[in-house]
């Protein structure tokens, strides 16, 4: 590793989404691991292109969303059966018909707890520190300029600099952590 | 694209000479036809940093002169919704005019007309992402917040027709905690499906709004040009940098809500329905209910947010973002769903007389031509008749007409909610009981006050957040596209 301890990575501003997206495939290619692309919008295909899989957001959702299911019908068999039973209308005490909806709603709430939750999770967010907020031509990865960054805890550091080069960037920075 | 349709008319014109099996066929020149470009979402190919600096400067501008008198007012006739509130709690439910047959009446179609407006931000958000319907990414922002205003205004209206609000709320009319003979609210009601469907729509709805809004709150953080500005868009931001390893989760997270709003929103107006059609009061004890329901709350929504959005464009000078081809997408979603709720009108009628009951047919009788007839007229006025201009383009695309007929969607489905739920009650089975319905001057300022609610919290809303999601109408412009030219591909499509 030719950084010093204080670096935190190399970070390559690029000007048009092919660009981006051909530098992405790029420094894909070239084995890179620790590396990240900054973009103010999804940009088609870039998930394929940085050879990321598939989001495990899902997974946190159908937990939430059986969660939810089951939540309902055992509260409502629990209030209207279990601990009081009550007979209004001469209806059951208790049938999953009646005890659907509601638990229909908290399958949907414990859902959408859960996938917001297990985005925030995936993400490491909130984050109240990023040292790349240090570079002023960052602020721009929000408005209309897009980003790669290698950092340098990737064994591949060394040759980074040339690789973002002869990918096009139009002006790299140095971010110091 | 198909060729064949392309082969030039000379090429075909020799066919029937040289049409033999055993020679190879001929190879002709086909000049393809030009791929049909459809009309851009952002108009006059604007760059990414203009969209940002357009929306943006929405809310970080001073606000325009007419901004100040309209949230006075608007604050102001909010505070005499507060005032007739306390009035209500402090004095009883009798300083509105419910009597004894009518005992749902302006609260509850209050209520009604609230929550369907909220459905077109759902619909909008979620329905129209599925559908991957690209024009959605212009309006749905401002529709979302207009939901979350709405349920607001909404909720109000059943929890305080409860009378003693502190009931409803703890312990248990509406929240399940037993009462004081250790009861629990009764899940047989539709009137508890509907608390959890309505509380479960507002925090989803919420939940939602507030995803999409952080990578736009991390833009305004970037841009913000005092420390207050910084510190709290970078607190909501979350520490946003717009990293695709997180616009992976981001995205697929943004899909799976859409994927559990759509069956939300339709499910919402269909419980609220039921509160109706689970009874068996003539009028109400209908299967048509929930998609008759939920169509007219799309009808409403749409309407809505055209009051908001005609203006709104033309204010902040949004006219590329929100181009007159997304009014008239949303005119023709009106057209569509007022139709619908014009076939439920009809539709309604014809049962009641099929069904062979008398009381069924005495109510859209009593309906149509009872002392209530002005309002059903009105209804019939106003949200069959009205949305049929939509077919003519030039009435779908003339911004003051499109104003004024959203205006008159919302105050025809105002008197669907009433028809339906006075009307009905006041004549039911036994004679001896039944009245009329006079709204007192507290229910008329409560609901006049509910829109005052309403426009603060919107005009809060433009003036501290982004109005449109500029990260959605950067995304679908052409050079966001990494294989489009503009987006500076070289050699064009593949």
């Amino acid at each position: 590793m030719s950084a010093t301890a204080k670096t935190y990575g190399l970070l390559a501003q690029f000007d048009t989404a092919a660009g981006i997206f051909e530098a992405a495939l790029k420094v894909r290619d070239a084995g890179y691991k620790k590396w990240d692309v900054f973009t103010p919008f999804p940009i088609h295909g870039m998930d394929e292109a940085m050879g990321l899989k598939n989001s495990k957001v899902g997974y946190f959702t159908i937990c939430g969303g059986v969660t939810g299911f089951f939540t309902g019908m055992t509260m409502i068999w629990f209030m209207n059966m279990f601990d009081y039973g009550l007979v209004v209308g001469g209806k059951p005490l208790f049938t999953p018909l009646f005890a659907f909806p509601v638990s229909y709603e908290l399958t949907i709430l414990l859902s959408a707890f859960a996938t917001l939750f297990g985005m925030l999770v995936l993400n490491r967010l909130p984050k109240l520190y990023n040292p790349l907020f240090k570079v002023a031509r960052f602020k721009a990865a929000t408005d209309d300029k897009f980003f790669i960054c290698i950092e340098a805890a990737d064994p591949k550091f060394a040759e980074a600099k040339a690789v973002l080069e002869n990918a096009g960037a139009t002006a790299i920075d140095i971010v110091e952590d | 694209m198909g060729n064949a349709a392309s082969i030039p008319a000379s090429a075909v014109a020799g066919k029937k000479h040289d049409h033999d099996h055993s020679a190879p066929p001929k190879i002709v020149a086909v000049d393809c036809p030009k791929e049909l470009e459809r009309e851009p979402l952002v108009l006059n190919g604007r760059s990414f940093h203009w969209i940002t600096n357009r929306i943006a400067n929405v809310c970080e501008d001073d606000m325009p002169a007419w901004w100040w008198p309209a949230f006075i007012i608007s604050a102001g006739v909010m505070g005499m919704m507060f005032s007739l509130l306390a009035y209500l709690v402090s004095t009883g439910v009798g300083v509105w005019g419910l009597n004894n047959p009518a005992a749902w009446a302006w609260d509850i179609t209050n209520f009604v007309f609230w929550i369907g407006i909220g459905h077109a931000g759902t619909l909008i958000s979620a329905v129209l992402f599925l559908l991957r319907q690209k024009w959605r990414t212009s309006i749905n922002r401002s529709a979302e917040a207009m939901t979350l205003f709405a349920v607001a205004c909404a909720g109000i209206f059943p929890v305080f027709h409860t009378g003693r609000v502190w009931f409803a709320l703890t312990p248990g009319y509406l929240i399940p905690m037993p009462n004081f003979n250790y009861i629990w609210p009764q899940f047989r009601s539709p009137l508890l499906w509907d608390v959890f469907a309505v509380s479960t729509y507002g925090t989803v709805s919420l939940i939602f709004w507030y995803v999409g809004l952080i990578p736009d709150l991390a833009t305004l953080r970037d841009r913000a040009r005092n420390k207050v500005r910084g510190f709290f868009y970078g607190l909501f931001s979350l520490g946003w940098t717009g990293s695709n390893r997180h616009w992976s989760n981001y995205e697929k997270a943004y899909m799976i809500f859409a994927g559990i709003s759509t069956p939300l929103v339709l499910s919402v107006h269909s419980i609220v329905s039921f509160d109706f059609a689970v009874s068996n009061v003539p009028g109400w004890h209908t299967t048509i209910f929930p998609p008759y329901f939920v169509a007219g709350a799309i009808f409403s929504g749409f309407g809505m947010v055209l009051t908001l959005l005609v203006p709104m464009r033309t204010l902040f000078k949004l006219e590329d973002i929100v181009t007159v081809r997304h009014i008239e997408l949303m005119c023709k979603v009106i057209l569509a769903t007022g139709s619908i709720v014009g076939y439920a009108y009809g539709m309604e009628f014809f049962i009641a007389w099929y069904g062979g009951s008398p009381y069924e047919l005495y109510a859209f009788k009593n309906r149509a031509f009872g002392p209530y007839w002005w309002a059903y007229w009105s209804m019939i006025t106003c949200n069959v008749i009205s949305p049929h201009f939509f077919w003519f383009k030039w009435c779908r695309s003339n911004m003051v007409f499109v104003f004024l007929a959203s205006i008159v969607v919302n105050i025809g489905m105002w008197f669907e909610r009433f028809v339906i739920i006075v009307t009905s009650l006041h004549r039911d089975y036994l004679p001896a009981s039944w009245g009329y319905f006079t709204p007192t001057w507290v229910d008329v300022c409560t609901f006049i006050g509910s829109f005052g609610l309403f426009m603060t919290l919107f005009l809060l809303f433009i003036r501290y957040l982004p109005a449109i999601a500029m990260s959605e109408v950067k995304g679908v412009t052409p050079q966001a596209d990494p294989h489009h030219p503009l987006g500076g591909a070289k050699g064009g499509h593949h």
